[in-house]
C-alpha cells in the first residue's frame, strides 16, 4: 500500500486506540525518537529549567538553596555596571553592524565575479573560520602589541603611523575587539552568500544588462532582492551573535580597560565565576534569562516586521 | 517558514544552558569512596603546566610515599588555583582530594562546610602545636579547629631583573629602597632598555591585590573591621598616593612599557622573558617563574617592598591545602598522610627534607626559593641549614628579600569579601593606567561606595 492509498483522518473517522497506535507504528516511532529526546531533555532542557528555578534562589550549588523570589532580577537591575555592559554590548553590536555585516556579501559578491582561482578564494576567505577561536585571539593578541615593536604597529610604522595602543585603551579597545571578531566570522557568511549566489537566475542578470543596467545595478536590482531572504536571516543571526560577545573581551581584556569592554555575556560570567568562594548564580541565571528573553522579543518582533519583505 | 520565536530561542539559550548544567552537577551525590579491602585511592594535585623535570620529581615523591604506604594509591591530577573556575570546579566536583587554595579563601571554606573538617587528623601531627599562629588562623575555624593545613606563606616583594639593572648603569646589588627610587630606577630601565621599568597586575582580581599591597605598603587599609561591622577604607589618603604614583610612572615618566592588562600568569611570562624591569608579587614567586616560564637564573633578583608612612605593612598570605569534603575518612586519613609526607616533612623533618631537596634538586628544579616560616622562625631556620649544600637558587641574589623580610610586618589579606573588593578595584588601577585624563579623586570615591555596598551584603 503506498502513501497516496491511504485513508486519511479528513475522509474517514478512525478511533485512535492504544492498539491502532501500536499497530500504526507508534512505538516504535517512540523507540527511536527516545535517545534524542533523552539527550536533548537531559543536556537542554533540563538544564534551561534549572536555570529558571536558580534565578529565584540563592544557592553556592553546595549548601540547600534558598528561595528569594524576584530578588536576584531587582539586585541585577540595580547594578551599575549592567547598563555598562549593555552599552558596550550595543557598542560592540552597532560596530559589527556597520563594518562587519556588509563586508562578507560584498567579498561574496566580488568573488562570485572571479573567473579563476574562486576554490582558492573561498579557501582564504573560510580559513579564518577553521582557525580555532582561543588560537585566534591568541594571536591577534600578539598583532595588538601596544608597543613601537609590534605586529600592527611596527607595519603602521612604515608609513609614519602610531603606535597605537590597540587593547591599551578605552577608546581604542571595542573597535579592536570588532576587528578580530569580523575576521574571524566573515568567513562562514561569505560561503553563506556565495552558495546564495549561486541560485540567482543568470537570466535576470541578462535582462538587466540587456536594459543598460551598470554592473552596480545589476547587484541592487538583481542580486540584492534574490538574496532578500538569506540577508535577512544573516541580519538577525548577527544581532544574536554579537548581543552575546563573550570570547573577544574575555580573552583579549577580560572586560578592561575599566570595563569599557565588559559586555552582558561576561558580566554573567562575571557574577558565577569572578569570586572563588561560590558566585551569585542566582544574578546570573536571572541576568541570562533577561536576555534570552530580550533577544526572543527582539527576534519575534524582527520577523513580523519583515515578514513581507522575506522570500520564504 | 520556522517560529521565529522557537528558532531564536534555540539560539539564545546556550549561556543559560551553561550555568543550568552547571548547577546539574553540583546536585549529585557524594562519589562512594573507591576503597576495597584496607586499601585507598586518592587523587592529589600536582600544578598545572609544569617541565618535565618537576613532573618527574612529582612523580619520584609519589613513589616514595607509595612505597612507605602500600595501602595508599596515589593518583595525580592537574590543578592550578584559579580564582575564576575554583567555585565551579569546586560545586562540580572535579577538584583532587587534596588541593591547595590560597589563604583568603580558608574562612569562607570552613564556614560553609565546603571542605573537610580534618581537625581531628591534624592534632596528631606532630608538630600540630608549633604552627606560627599568624599563619595558622588562616586555616581555622571560628572555634580554633584547624580544618586545612599551611603548607607555605609569603610576604610580598619586589622582584626586579638585574640584567635590565645593569643595562641601565644600575648596581643589581643595590635594588630601590624608597618608592621614588624605585620611580628613578624604572625611568632608566625604561629610557636605556627600551622595556617597561616597573609594571603592574591589574586583571582577573589581581589588580586589586596589587593595589592593596601598595596601600598597605604606604600605610593604608582597605577595609576597616568592627566587631561584626566592616567599612570600605578606599578613598583615603594612602590610596590616593599610591594612584597618584602610578600615575606619574604611566603618563610623567612613561616607564610602564605598553601592557596595562597584565594578571598573575602573564606578568610572570613577561618578567620571565625579559620584557619588565619591577613588578610587584608574592616573594616566593622564583618557583613559577623558573619552572613555568623559562626565566634565567642569573637575570633575577628580589628585595623587599620599601615602607613608608605610619602603620605601613608588607601584604602577607599563603597556601592551605585541604581535603575534599567528598571525599570518605578512609580518604581523609590517607590525603592527610599525603601533605604530611608531601608538604610538611620537609619544613619540619631533617631526613624528609633533604630527601625532598635531593630529589628536586636531581631532578634539574628548583630548591631554596625564599619563603616566610609556616612554623615558627628557629624551625625555619634550621630547616634551611639542613638543605643548605642542595640549594641551587640564586640565593645571594634574594638577599635584599631574605634579610629583610623578617623585619616587615606582615598584614593578612583584607578578611571580609576579598575577591570581590579586589575585583572592584581592577577597574580602577586599569583607569590609572589607560587614561591620561583619569580622576584620581572620582575613581576613588566611586570605589569606596562600590566596595562599601559589597561589605554591606550579606
Amino acid at each position: 500500500m503506498t502513501v497516496l492509498d491511504r485513508p486519511t483522518g479528513g475522509t474517514r473517522h478512525q478511533r485512535r486506540t492504544p492498539r491502532s497506535w501500536l499497530r500504526g507504528g507508534g512505538l516504535s516511532t517512540l523507540i527511536f525518537m527516545l535517545p534524542l529526546l533523552v539527550v536533548f531533555g537531559v543536556f537542554s532542557w533540563f538544564p534551561i529549567g534549572r536555570a529558571v528555578v536558580m534565578s529565584v534562589q540563592t544557592t553556592n550549588l553546595v549548601t540547600a538553596p534558598e528561595f528569594v523570589g524576584l530578588q536576584n532580577f531587582r539586585d541585577v537591575l540595580a547594578d551599575p555596571l549592567l547598563w555598562t555592559a549593555v552599552k558596550n554590548t550595543g557598542y560592540f553590536a552597532l560596530l559589527a553592524l556597520v563594518f562587519g555585516y556588509p563586508l562578507p556579501l560584498i567579498l561574496a559578491v566580488l568573488m562570485s565575479e572571479v573567473r579563476r582561482f574562486k576554490g582558492l578564494f573561498s579557501a582564504l576567505a573560510y580559513l579564518p573560520v577553521v582557525v580555532p577561536p582561543v588560537v585566534a585571539v591568541l594571536l591577534w593578541k600578539f598583532f595588538y602589541d601596544g608597543s613601537p615593536t609590534g605586529v600592527f604597529n611596527t607595519i603602521l610604522g612604515w608609513i609614519h603611523l602610531g603606535p597605537y595602543p590597540w587593547l591599551q585603551n578605552a577608546t581604542t579597545a571595542m573597535p579592536s575587539l570588532v576587528l578580530e571578531a569580523t575576521w574571524a566570522a566573515a568567513g562562514g557568511t561569505v560561503i553563506i552568500y556565495l552558495a546564495a549566489l549561486t541560485s540567482v537566475a543568470p537570466e535576470l542578470y541578462d535582462a538587466a544588462e540587456v536594459d543598460g543596467a551598470s554592473v552596480l545595478g545589476k547587484i541592487w536590482h538583481v542580486t540584492m532582492p534574490q538574496l532578500r531572504g538569506i540577508l535577512l536571516i544573516t541580519f538577525i543571526l548577527q544581532i544574536i551573535g554579537t548581543a552575546q560577545v563573550f570570547l573577544e573581551p574575555f580573552l583579549f581584556t577580560g572586560g578592561g580597560p575599566a570595563n569599557s569592554t565588559l559586555t552582558v555575556l561576561l558580566l554573567i560570567y562575571n557574577y558565577a565565576f569572578a569570586n572563588s568562594l561560590g558566585g551569585d548564580y542566582g544574578a546570573a541565571t536571572a541576568l541570562s534569562i533577561m536576555l534570552a528573553a530580550v533577544l526572543a522579543i527582539l527576534s519575534g518582533l524582527y520577523f513580523r516586521v519583515t515578514r513581507s519583505w522575506s522570500t520564504s | 517558514m520556522k517560529s521565529p520565536l522557537r528558532m531564536s530561542t534555540a539560539l539564545v539559550v546556550p549561556g543559560v544552558l551553561a550555568l543550568g548544567l552547571l548547577g546539574a552537577c553540583g546536585s549529585n551525590d557524594p562519589v562512594a569512596a573507591p576503597s576495597t579491602g584496607g586499601k585507598v585511592t586518592i587523587e592529589v594535585s600536582i600544578d598545572q603546566g609544569l617541565e618535565q623535570g618537576a613532573i618527574d620529581a612529582f612523580n619520584a615523591r609519589v613513589k616514595q610515599f607509595q612505597t612507605a604506604n602500600p595501602d595508599i594509591t596515589v593518583k595525580s591530577k592537574e590543578y592550578t588555583w584559579t580564582g575564576t573556575t575554583f567555585a565551579a570546579e569546586l560545586a562540580g566536583g572535579t577538584l583532587p582530594d587534596v588541593f591547595p587554595i590560597p589563604f583568603t579563601d580558608g574562612r569562607g571554606l570552613i564556614e560553609r562546610k565546603q571542605i573537610a573538617d580534618l581537625s581531628p587528623l591534624i592534632a596528631k601531627l606532630p608538630y600540630a602545636e608549633k604552627f606560627n599562629p599568624k599563619v595558622a588562623q588562616a586555616g581555622e575555624a571560628a572555634d580554633g579547629k584547624m580544618w586545612a593545613i599551611p603548607i607555605a606563606a609569603y610576604g610580598q616583594g619586589l622582584h626586579y631583573n638585574r640584567t635590565l639593572f645593569t643595562q641601565a648603569g644600575l648596581d643589581p646589588d643595590k635594588p630601590p629602597t624608597t618608592w621614588a627610587e624605585v620611580r628613578t630606577d624604572a625611568k632608566a630601565i625604561a629610557d636605556k632598555t627600551g622595556q617597561a621599568g616597573y609594571s603592574e597586575m591589574t586583571q582577573s582580581n589581581t589588580g586589586g591585590w596589587i593595589l592593596t599591597t601598595l596601600a598597605y605598603a604606604n600605610g593604608g587599609r582597605v577595609e576597616a573591621v568592627d566587631g561584626d561591622k566592616v567599612t570600605a577604607t578606599i578613598d583615603t589618603p594612602a590610596m590616593k598616593k599610591v594612584l597618584e604614583y602610578l600615575k606619574s610612572l604611566r603618563w610623567d615618566d612613561n616607564s610602564m612599557g605598553a601592557n596595562f592588562l597584565y594578571d598573575w600568569g602573564t606578568i610572570n611570562q613577561d618578567f620571565a622573558a625579559g620584557k619588565i624591569g619591577m613588578y610587584v608579587s608574592g616573594g616566593g614567586n622564583y618557583g613559577n617563574l623558573f619552572t613555568q616560564n623559562g626565566l634565567k637564573p642569573a637575570d633575577y633578583g628580589v628585595t623587599i617592598l620599601p615602607l613608608e608612612g605610619s602603620d605601613a605593612g608588607v601584604l602577607g598570605g599563603g597556601t592551605l591545602a585541604a581535603v575534599s569534603a567528598k571525599a570518605s575518612p578512609a580518604q581523609q586519613a590517607a590525603s592527610v598522610k599525603w601533605i604530611d609526607y608531601y608538604y610538611m616533612q620537609k619544613l619540619a623533618n631533617k631526613d624528609a627534607a633533604i630527601l625532598d631537596a635531593q630529589t628536586t634538586k636531581d631532578a634539574g628544579q628548583p630548591v631554596g626559593a625564599p619563603q616566610l616560616p609556616v612554623f615558627d622562625r628557629a624551625t625555619y631556620d634550621e630547616s634551611q641549614t639542613w638543605i643548605k649544600g642542595l640549594i641551587n637558587v640564586p640565593i645571594d641574589q634574594m638577599k635584599p628579600f631574605t634579610d629583610g623580610i623578617f623585619d616587615q610586618p606582615l598584614l593578612p589579606e583584607p578578611a571580609s569579601s576579598t575577591q570581590k573588593l579586589y575585583a572592584a578595584l581592577d577597574p580602577v588601577v586599569q583607569a590609572v593606567l589607560t587614561d591620561k585624563n583619569a580622576d584620581v579623586d572620582k575613581l576613588l570615591a566611586d570605589a569606596q561606595v562600590t566596595v562599601q555596598s559589597i561589605l554591606g551584603k550579606p
